[in-house]
């Protein structure tokens, strides 16, 4: 069983909230752990099981309303992931799982009530925001462009309590000017699915949170850099 | 902080473990696009006096077309849309060009079952299966349901033969009132399944039954399904099923021809001789000799056809290639919602418009590959015998093509 020193990693309710190749975020933090010889625990949580707290990373993913309706329900009711976040544990969220986060948003023509673990609501935009997202990120937080595709029929609102991930310099995000939103630990984007796989300083972001380092040691990007260097490219044509 | 220490005198070791990372058209369509600019009513003029039958699904239903009309041929000429343009124009097309026949067996996307049903007033409609396609663009699986549900409720004269397997489809098929032929095809993919389309609570399984938590809906037990390499009919004789094509898939492919035969009164023992004369369709499966390789094709559109791909290829080396257009979907999240592990232990070759998207997924998968930029690199590139050939929908397309379009 998990020690002190084992980095535990929850990936929430995938029977719900996996439409989209969310697993490859579970996968690439796993491993991009394990190449740093960090010993790594992952957990699928299903919908029908009690959401521990004592996990060191959060995953959610995206989904279709009807899942993502019965997800923010189960959460609230459950409470694991409130008090996980409570207790710091650091948290990416993506496209149906952002959403949720929030105070309010919109599944099925209804106005669902969210976890409110960040500042935002979302409600329905006019036209489904469909292709290449691309954006300069908080500088605060000293990463590379943001590079993903969007699927979303969502516009959402930040508060004053959290900032936006990224400005927006291709494809619509929030709301066509800003994209995602961070507050304490807490990531979430529109770049839907595996956003990982085309931003893997997001997923040692997560991971430098997780364990305190203010660094990591480098791993070998070359694909992941080729990746981004063409889907870049691609997104500013 | 124990795991901090860690990290630190990881750096070493992790570097030396790093260092090993290496790193168009067959003018089935325009005819009946034409024809429909001309008269709106064609396909129904050209439907009527057929006893049709429709199939479609998400995944296998240009296989199980041709498999069916194979079958039905037993009895009489059949126009089928072998070539899989399964829309309005491609099943016009092919009806015109079929001239009088009593029979069509025609294979129909699934965004366009209501419309064709509506047109051709069939016999049958067989639906094999709701699964994500297309990400980007193709309407929520659940959303998918509602429209073949409905499409049926107001024809409840169509008989349906439908997958007792897959919980969106038995909604569908549910809907249309009357009884329903149910078969079992053996499926392995279960993701979008796990909610309940009629009442939005979690679907239980228990080997290959399922049932909702919340709501009457159920497996229905299955008239036809696969047993061992063969098919148990409704009256539970069981069929030796000797197929050109490879794989458990177009076994239960191969059930559902059956099923749909029988539907137009071809009995299994007189079908399965029809169905062991096809070898390929539309490319798909086909071996082709080039500078001493024997190349196969594989078609894999979605995250349920890959598997079943790996399944069907053998331990040979192996190409795999990936686009991103606009037939394929514009969005290769999917390729993480396939595991590649059975690939670990051969050659593999990848290519394609997304090649680096499947670069970074093999990497993260554990699986060692080499990228090549054509299709002759990839010849040169392996050594004489078999090459599996793993392709999605236009980077199938152009591979056949390199091929002079293989049948
Ligand atoms: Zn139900």
């Amino acid at each position: 069983m998990s020690t002190e020193s084992t980095l535990r990693i929850v990936w929430i309710y995938p029977d719900l909230l996996s439409t989209y190749g969310d697993r490859g975020n579970l996968l690439i933090l796993a491993r991009r752990a394990a190449m740093r010889g960090i010993p790594v625990e992952t957990y699928e949580i299903r919908s029908d099981q009690p959401m521990p707290s004592m996990a060191d990373i959060y995953l959610i993913g995206g989904g279709e309303d009807g899942p993502q309706a019965l997800a923010a329900q189960r959460l609230i009711a459950d409470g694991g992931l409130h008090r996980a976040v409570n207790q710091g544990a650091a948290v990416l969220a993506i496209c149906a799982g952002y959403q949720l986060f929030g105070h309010s948003f919109f599944a099925k023509g209804a106005k669902c009530p969210g976890l409110g673990l960040l500042d935002l609501h979302s409600d329905r935009g006019e036209t489904r925001a469909v292709g290449e997202l691309r954006g300069d990120i908080d500088p605060r937080l000293g990463l590379p462009p943001l590079t993903g595709f969007e699927n979303h029929g969502g516009r959402t609102h930040l508060g004053p309590g959290v900032q936006p991930l990224a400005r927006v310099t291709v494809g619509i995000g929030n709301d066509g000017q800003t994209e995602g939103a961070w507050h304490g630990k807490i990531l979430g984007t529109y770049s839907h699915g595996p956003a990982l796989a085309r931003n893997p300083a997001i997923a040692d972001l997560l991971l430098r949170w997780a364990i305190g380092a203010d660094s990591l040691p480098p791993v070998d990007d070359t694909w992941p850099e080729r990746l981004r260097a063409e889907r870049l490219a691609a997104a500013s044509n | 902080m124990p795991l901090r220490a860690k990290v630190a005198t990881s750096v070493s070791k992790t570097a030396a473990a790093l260092s090993r990372a290496a790193g168009r058209g067959d003018g089935s369509v325009i005819g009946g696009w034409i024809g429909l600019k001309i008269d709106p009513d064609l396909l129904a003029h050209l439907a009527s006096g057929r006893a049709v039958a429709l199939i479609s699904g998400t995944n296998g239903k240009t296989t199980t077309t041709r498999l069916a009309a194979a079958a039905v041929s037993h009895i009489g000429r059949v126009a089928t849309n072998s070539f899989g343009a399964n829309m309005p124009t491609g099943h016009t097309s092919a009806l015109a060009k079929a001239g009088t026949t009593p029979f069509a067996v025609l294979e129909v996307d699934e965004h366009y079952l209501a419309r064709v049903i509506d047109a051709t007033t069939p016999r049958v409609v067989a639906l094999l299966n709701l699964s994500r396609d297309q990400l980007d663009r193709a309407k929520e699986v659940a959303m998918m349901a509602q429209l073949w549900r409905d499409a049926l409720a107001g024809h409840p004269e169509v008989r349906v033969v439908a997958n007792a397997d897959d919980p969106m489809v038995v909604w569908a098929a549910e809907g249309s009132g009357q009884q329903v032929t149910w078969f079992s095809a053996g499926q392995r993919w279960h993701d979008d399944s796990f909610v309940c389309p009629q009442s939005g609570d979690p679907i239980e399984r228990n080997g290959g039954d399922w049932w909702c938590t919340g709501c009457p809906l159920r497996r229905p037990r299955p008239h036809w399904r696969v047993e061992d390499d063969g098919v148990v009919d409704p009256r539970g004789d069981w069929h030796l099923v000797k197929l050109q094509l490879p794989g458990q898939v177009n076994l239960g492919n191969a059930a559902t021809a059956l099923a749909v035969a029988a539907e137009f009164g071809v009995r299994p023992i007189e079908a399965l001789p029809h169905l062991a004369t096809v070898a390929s369709v539309a490319g798909r499966y086909a071996q082709v000799d080039r500078d001493g390789r024997n190349v196969r094709l594989l078609l894999a559109k979605n995250p349920a056809s890959w598997l079943e791909a790996f399944d069907m290829a053998e331990q040979a080396p192996t190409l795999l290639s990936v686009n991103a257009r606009d037939p394929d979907g514009l969005d290769t999240s999917w390729l993480y919602d396939v595991n590649f592990a059975p690939l670990r232990d051969r050659l593999v070759l990848i290519t394609g418009d997304r090649a680096l998207d499947l670069a970074v997924r093999l990497e993260v998968n554990g699986v060692a590959f080499r990228h090549v930029r054509t299709f002759d690199e990839a010849i040169q590139a392996v050594p004489p015998g078999r090459l599996e050939v793993i392709a999605n929908y236009t980077a199938f397309q152009d591979i056949r093509a390199e091929l002079d379009r293989v049948n």
